[in-house]
């Protein structure tokens, strides 16, 4: 007898997490099903993936630079400024819309097959990262395009990477568990990813934030997670102000923990409900 | 050595469903009511988002056990079917064991790796090709990529789906469909394998596949629960079944005899559902203005209350009694009596014709006795449907169908061998002898 699994009404599953890595290849063939789909049937095809993050940020140089005229920091140039803080909100927006919507999305699934369920949701945060692979490789055109050179700082963009995979995954689970009992939250995420993209320094740099409310606005962990990708990518231009980053740091775990607090503690009655 | 893979214990599970109390017609009659309505309702949405509980709709809310203190055990390499009427509970009961849903108490115990086929082609996209859906579905079923590769070749030929592997399955026929997402679930290779109505797909010929995939699972030695509407698939796959009513066990035992109590049930609470002398619910189609007019069926026998089938002893011979309310005499009548088993096959035919005349009938309330001779039925129960023909322009008059007839039990006959198959006809003697002087007969094929 290999493994004995006991099930009892409220009962954590102690092998819970070794079931999630035993179905691990879940992920990926989830992610990998989400990206397949998407460009099927279209003329184009693949290029979608290129044009997509392209647009995005010739919309908001236009927008912030040249009608809004906001300054970018010393000498990057705006495209660029503009682009780093738009690869760090489409990880942010594209994985939380599709994250909260995936448990309903799938719901053939998970009223008819049992593995954890956190693979759902965090599959569809893998797709938002495989777009950001493909914006990431436009940026590297672009600089050099620009003939751009990034100091050592880059050696730090992993991490940065890192927390803003975090950052997206927290709230995602929050409200993905949340989306499945209450569907209001299906109409509230799109209004909510909409204001974030105003409020948080995706078109502009946060330097222009007064410096007295620099720390209260760093309570938005992507304000962290972009003024991390801009100081690693785009040098020592940016200044990397150090209490802001540990407060979006201290909200990414907290917002992490409860996410998956939230998640773990509603999972089993996903069946019931959706 | 028989241990046991799945401990059942105590196992229940409730469901909380709203109704409203306008009756579900949403009809309002005055704007206060609507007011008031929207209020409360919205109000006790509200108190049940801050408790965290889920929404139901509606304003009455009421408990729902699907499932009530279930307990068995199922030992390693066993076959268990399970079987009872819709809304029974079974895929309840089948989604708390693959953990899909958890249930409100007791405690389930499962020793080794579960799969659970609830669907054929859980997953399955239609933008995807066969191929690619076969990888997809095998790993929401739990299989690696490595082992489906392994696989791949075996899965694509019993689906039989070659040619069209790159189509994507959007194109595919229903049949080709299932056919290729059973072929996926057949090749999983769990300890416990938990299958749910899945037999039903595809032609005969597949389906023949398909159950000769399903023993073959079981030969291996390895524990299935299998849930069908299908009593020949439960009989030929399992030996041990549990017929739950009403989220409780209402019997367990061999499969032979839970089926038969399952059948009984069904006849018995069709007969319960008939009152007296009212045949109406047994007639289909429109009305026809006849002659004459069936009234009612007995048959004489042991339980002659209106709550249970009347009952005859194996091998004995019983009669039918049909009444007739005659209007307008008829010379040359003819009744028609079909038998089915509960497994709904057609046993006998008995046409009143077939002697040669009609039945000749006069005005006034007139009951035609059929005595059936030399028809041993098996232990079960049986149907009847009933055809009356006045013989004039080639329709009949009246007809009942699915009538629940007569019980038919083994009391003291067969002695011994109790739960052997009985197949559907009981030859009542046989005489049995060796011959130690005769050779076998010319021309007898030789073995």
């Amino acid at each position: 007898m290999s493994d004995v699994i006991i099930i009892e009404s409220g009962r954590q599953e102690r092998n819970y997490w070794g079931d999630l890595w035993r179905y691990r290849e879940l992920f990926y063939v989830l992610a990998w099903r989400d990206l397949a789909v998407r460009y099927k049937q279209t003329i184009i095809g693949a290029a979608w993936a290129l044009i997509r993050p392209l647009l995005t940020m010739m919309v908001f140089t236009v927008i912030f630079s040249r009608i809004a005229k906001l300054p970018s920091d010393g000498v990057t140039p705006y495209p660029l400024l503009v682009f780093v803080g738009t690869l760090a909100w489409a990880l942010f927006s594209t994985g939380l819309m599709d994250a909260s919507n995936s448990l309903i999305g799938n719901s053939n699934l998970i009223s008819k097959v049992y593995f954890p369920r956190l693979i759902v949701p965090i599959s569809a945060v893998v797709v938002a990262f495989a777009d950001f692979l493909i914006s990431f490789g436009i940026l590297i055109g672009m600089m050099v395009w620009y003939r751009f050179i990034p100091s050592w700082q880059v050696l730090f963009f992993p991490f940065f990477v890192l927390v803003g995979i975090a950052a997206t995954i927290g709230p995602s689970l929050y409200i993905t568990a949340l989306n499945v009992k209450y569907r209001d939250f299906r109409i509230i995420v799109p209004f909510v990813v909409q204001l974030g993209l105003y409020i948080s320094p995706v078109g502009f740099s946060s330097s222009v934030v007064p410096e007295k409310w620099r720390l209260l606005y760093s309570l938005n962990p992507i304000v962290g997670v972009i003024d991390g990708f801009r100081w690693s990518l785009l040098g020592g231009h940016s200044k990397l102000y150090i209490p802001g980053l540990t407060a979006s740091l201290v909200m990414t775990a907290l917002l992490l923990w409860f996410g998956i607090r939230r998640f773990r503690s509603t999972e089993k009655r996903f069946a019931d409900l959706i | 050595m028989a241990t046991p893979v799945i401990t059942v214990e105590n196992l229940s599970k409730r469901y909380l469903i709203g109704h409203r109390s306008d009756g579900g017609n949403g009809r309002v009659t005055n704007l206060r009511d609507a007011v008031t309505h929207t209020a409360r309702n919205l109000g006790r949405k509200t108190l049940d988002v801050m408790r965290g509980r889920e929404m139901l709709q509606g304003d009455k809310i009421e408990e729902f056990w699907a499932l009530r203190d279930l307990n068995f055990q199922v030992n390693e390499g066993e076959v268990l079917g399970i079987i009872g009427r819709n809304g029974a509970g079974k895929s309840t009961l089948l989604k708390v064991l693959s953990r899909i849903t958890e249930p409100t108490s007791g405690r389930v115990t499962l020793h080794g790796r579960v799969a659970s086929l609830l669907e054929v082609g859980t997953g399955f996209h239609p933008e995807l090709s066969g191929r690619e859906n076969v990888y997809l579905n095998g790993a929401i079923l739990g299989m690696t990529r490595a082992d489906i590769r392994k696989r791949f070749d075996e899965i694509v030929a019993f689906s039989e789906v070659e040619r069209f592997l790159d189509t994507p399955v959007k194109r595919y026929s229903s049949g080709m469909y299932v056919r290729l997402a059973f072929a996926v679930a057949a090749h999983l290779e769990p300890e416990i394998l938990i299958v749910d109505e899945v037999l039903a797909v595809g032609d005969v010929a597949f389906q023949n596949k398909c159950m000769g995939k399903m023993s073959s699972v079981a030969r291996e030695s390895r524990t299935v629960l299998f849930v069908s509407h299908n009593m020949g698939a439960i009989k030929s796959l399992t030996k041990r079944s549990i017929l739950l009513d009403q989220g409780s066990i209402a019997a367990e035992g061999g499969s032979e005899p839970v089926i038969s109590a399952y059948l009984m049930k069904t006849l018995d609470d069709k007969k319960k559902a008939l009152k007296a002398k009212d045949l109406e619910p047994f007639r289909r189609g429109e009305k026809r203005e006849g002659p004459a007019k069936i009234v009612a069926i007995h048959v004489p026998g042991r339980g002659q209350d209106a709550e249970m089938l009347p009952e005859i002893a194996l091998g004995s011979e019983f009669s039918i009694e049909v009444c007739l309310e005659v209007t307008h005499a008829v010379a040359a009548a003819d009744l028609c009596i079909i038998l089915f088993n509960a497994d709904g096959e057609r046993v006998t035919t008995l046409v009143a014709s077939d002697r040669g005349t009609g039945l000749s009938l006069r005005p006034g309330e007139r009951i035609v006795t059929v005595d059936v001779h030399g028809l041993y039925l098996t232990p079960g129960s049986y149907y009847a449907e009933i055809w009356l023909d006045p013989m004039i322009d080639g329709r009949s008059c009246d007809a009942i169908f699915e009538y629940p007839l007569l019980t038919v039990a083994n009391k003291g006959l067969i002695t011994h061998g109790l739960e052997r198959p009985w197949g559907s006809v009981f030859c009542k003697a046989a005489d049995w002898r060796v011959d130690d002087s005769k050779a076998a007969a010319p021309g007898a094929l030789t073995l």
